[in-house]
């Protein structure tokens, strides 16, 4: 089977003889037996850890779910630097955690139902491989977008029963956040996790139109000039 | 304000780290990987702890006791029971999104040699979500993260046997760098990635805590103690959890027969699957009664999992297994305020020896352990470094480090290390595994002396500065062999079998000769080893 990788500029061909593998042990194959240079990460190789996202033929996979086929093309994740060769700078998650206070305020003890602790039971399956944010399309115009993974994470603690405030997290999220998010969903398909962020990010919107927020795009598409008698624009 | 500086950003490191900046520290996390990668994500089982019920913290010392054949610390076991309800409330305080029950309260799930359901849990993910909530309070607590940066060794005053930081490789730009601080904190895992594909562990396993420490004088224990999980699929040793025993799996033999009590402590299962295994060439677990619901429901990792790497959908066939290597009970020697032989040199987590497990850890302990100690750790290293500011002394050991780092380059790769370390693996799996004697441990010490001498004919063949990952695998390695060795000596001294290391050749505990704590040291780069209490 013959898979390229792109190092750099240039992709590089590789024939290894393995079927029925993960990507991911192809790649430690060829590491360890053709070309020690040939730079990647990885850590659990059971889907956990989210250290091994990459784009196989322009989709996010993760190398150690994802089974090649013959010509696949594999190439880093997009709207992050990259390194070298499939590795990228993921300083970017400490970043768009923090800046959308993707925490705890506080969280009551106490019972909670099955039922409610099942509605944050997906979100907070996030394992941060970066895959959601690869895909987004927003990046191109605003490097400085919150992104998928750390909305999905506000509105996990949001949407938590035992959360006692959470009025500082949606604040945090109007600007460069959940208004910037053009609703796609090319971040949903991609995900390992089964998470839908857009969806996520529709409900930060609701919750924040509830708290009196609104989408700063329509306030200034019509100018605040004529708004019909309609508070809404 | 003192400086702490916790090596290991997985669940004991990033414990450590809020606990020590609520004592008022200064603190910064160094991992050679994201925090939110580290081995923690994997733990699936549950947490310990008893929150009423019928359940008693009576119970869960002696059950922990039990299991610890003769080497738990009844104090430092008692300690952590103790501080496991409180453990749990914490987690839940920060957001932990634990199952639930019926009544709604904090769900809990039976899991081996536990005489009660007393594992709290959030579905398979446990370790996933508790790492991932720590982490977000620590950003929610401004710590300093410092990531992708490779512990090279700790920086000590041999003639005050203090230490002052430690050095590291920043993986990215090559570059060799070194912090000082007034308490180091060495949170970083266990070594099970020794026996590599035999193995449950994360690739990063590869005790590089261990064998720094050691290396700074510090002392290790019972590092011959290494749990076999029972149920690891069997072309890739990635774990399926116990919970799928605890909630009714079987183990079957070649004949789809039963033949072992399913909810055995590991040590105990682990052997039955060994031995039958032999027999009859093959173990399987049998989760099908359980049924399609209940598996996506509680198991869906383990479903995953066993379609990619095995081919099969447990819901309709029997899952192939094996037992593999899973946790690391040795670790670095330390006093019950986790404070290693070395001056301000702290150790927590899997990494260190708290004595909470003994010769076989119980599941659900291990996170247990990594909050309970991670939160009297932090603490503790932050008041000794207020106490006892670093002073401000010279220190050759940045300049060895980049000379090495440097040096490593020109080492002659006529020798391939990954084969090597593929056989270090293998031989260790099958002789240093879960049956071992004599003949076999002194043969696979000859196979690391050699390989110790061969080392200088091995190095990286990548030779950029930049992102070298083949480097980094090379010093890992490096660690593998000298923990290896360590490992094969404590073996062979233990002429007696207890808990997870059985003795084919001597099957009886010897409580008179072996009743202690194998220690091991470095004295003027000779390894010496005595049984101690």
């Amino acid at each position: 089977m013959e898979i390229k990788i792109l190092r750099g500029e240039e992709a590089q061909s590789y024939n290894v003889e393995l079927e029925g593998v993960t990507l991911l042990t192809v790649l430690n194959h060829i590491k360890t037996k053709i070309d020690s240079t040939l730079t990647y990460s990885h850590g659990c190789r059971s889907g956990v850890c989210g250290s091994c996202a990459v784009r196989v033929n322009g989709r996010e996979q993760l190398m150690c779910e994802y089974k090649p086929n013959e010509g696949d093309t594999i190439e880093p994740i997009r709207n992050a630097r990259t390194i070298r060769d499939l590795v990228v700078d993921s300083s970017h998650l400490e970043r768009f955690n923090t800046q959308a206070q993707a925490w705890t305020e506080g969280s009551r003890e106490g019972n909670v139902s099955e039922e409610e602790v099942s509605s944050i039971q997906t979100q907070s399956d996030c394992i941060l491989c970066s895959s959601c944010m690869s895909a987004c399309p927003v990046y191109a115009v605003n490097p400085d977008f919150i992104g998928p993974f750390a909305l999905t994470r506000v509105w996990r603690y949001v949407s938590d029963a035992r959360e006692i405030s959470s009025d500082a997290k949606i604040s945090a999220v109007q600007t460069n956040g959940i208004w910037d998010c053009t609703l796609c969903g090319e971040c949903v398909p991609v995900c390992p996790q089964n998470i839908a962020p857009a969806q996520d990010i529709q409900m930060l919107r609701t919750k924040s139109g509830m708290l009196g927020y609104q989408d700063p795009n329509m306030a200034s598409t019509f100018g605040g000039g004529l708004d019909f008698g309609s508070g809404s624009f | 304000m003192a400086k702490v500086l916790i090596i290991g950003g997985g669940g004991a490191g990033l414990v450590s780290a809020l606990s020590a900046h609520e004592a008022g520290a200064e603190v910064i996390v160094v991992s050679k990987t994201l925090p939110t990668r580290s081995q923690t994500s994997m733990a699936q089982g549950g947490m310990n702890a008893v929150l009423g019920g019928d359940d008693s913290i009576e119970s869960h010392i002696a059950d922990t006791l039990r299991s610890s054949a003769g080497l738990g610390d009844e104090k430092q076991i008692t300690f952590m029971c103790e501080n496991a309800p409180d453990a749990v409330r914490w987690c839940n305080s920060m957001g932990l999104p634990f199952s639930r029950d019926k009544s709604g309260e904090i769900a809990r799930r039976r899991l081996g040699g536990a005489s009660a359901p007393r594992a709290c849990y959030a579905q398979d993910y446990t370790g996933l979500k508790l790492l991932h909530t720590l982490y977000d309070q620590c950003l929610k607590a401004k710590i300093t993260f410092q990531n992708e940066r490779f512990l090279l060794n700790l920086i000590v005053d041999e003639e005050s046997n203090r230490v002052l930081g430690a050095t590291f490789l920043d993986i990215a730009t090559g570059e060799v760098e070194e912090i000082r601080a007034d308490a180091v904190i060495l949170a970083t895992g266990g070594y099970g990635g020794i026996y590599g594909k035999h193995s449950t562990n994360s690739v990063q396993a590869t005790g590089d805590g261990l064998a720094a420490a050691i290396r700074a004088g510090a002392k290790l224990a019972d590092l011959e103690f290494i749990q076999f999980h029972p149920t690891a699929l069997k072309n890739s040793s990635i774990l399926i959890s116990e919970s799928a025993r605890g909630a009714g799996g079987y183990l079957l033999n070649a004949n789809k027969e039963r033949f072992t009590d399913e909810l055995a402590p590991r040590d105990v299962v682990a052997r039955a699957i060994h031995e039958e295994m032999t027999k009859s060439g093959a173990v399987y677990l049998d989760i099908r009664h359980l049924g399609e619901e209940f598996i996506n429901h509680e198991l869906p990792q383990e479903r995953k999992l066993a379609q990619i790497y095995e081919g099969i959908d447990p819901v309709h066939e029997l899952i192939p297994i094996k037992p593999s290597a899973h946790y690391s009970m040795g670790g670095i020697e330390v006093d019950a305020q986790c404070m290693s032989s070395v001056s301000g040199l702290f150790a927590v987590g899997e990494c260190a020896n708290h004595k909470t497990h003994g010769a076989n850890r119980l599941g659900g302990n291990s996170l247990l352990e990594l909050v309970v100690f991670g939160r009297h750790c932090g603490k503790n290293a932050a008041e000794f470094g207020a106490r006892n500011p670093v002073p401000a002394l010279d220190n050759s050991q940045l300049a060895k480090d980049i000379n090495f780092v440097r040096g490593v380059m020109y080492f002659t790769n006529q020798i391939d290390f990954y084969q090597k370390q593929e056989m270090l693996a293998n031989i260790f799996y099958n002789n240093v595994g879960l049956v071992r004697e004599e003949m076999g441990l002194k043969a696979v010490l000859g196979a690391i002396r050699q390989m110790q001498k061969e080392l200088p004919f091995m190095g990286p063949k990548d030779k950029s500065k930049v992102c070298n990952t083949n480097l980094v695998e090379f010093i890992e390695f490096g660690n593998k062999v000298e923990l290896a060795e360590i490992i094969v000596v404590c073996a062979i001294s233990r002429s007696e079998s207890r808990g997870a290391h059985y003795r084919g050749d001597i099957p009886a505990r010897n409580d008179v000769m072996f009743g202690a704590h194998t220690i091991t040291w470095r004295e003027g780069g000779v390894l010496c080893a005595d049984f101690m209490e």
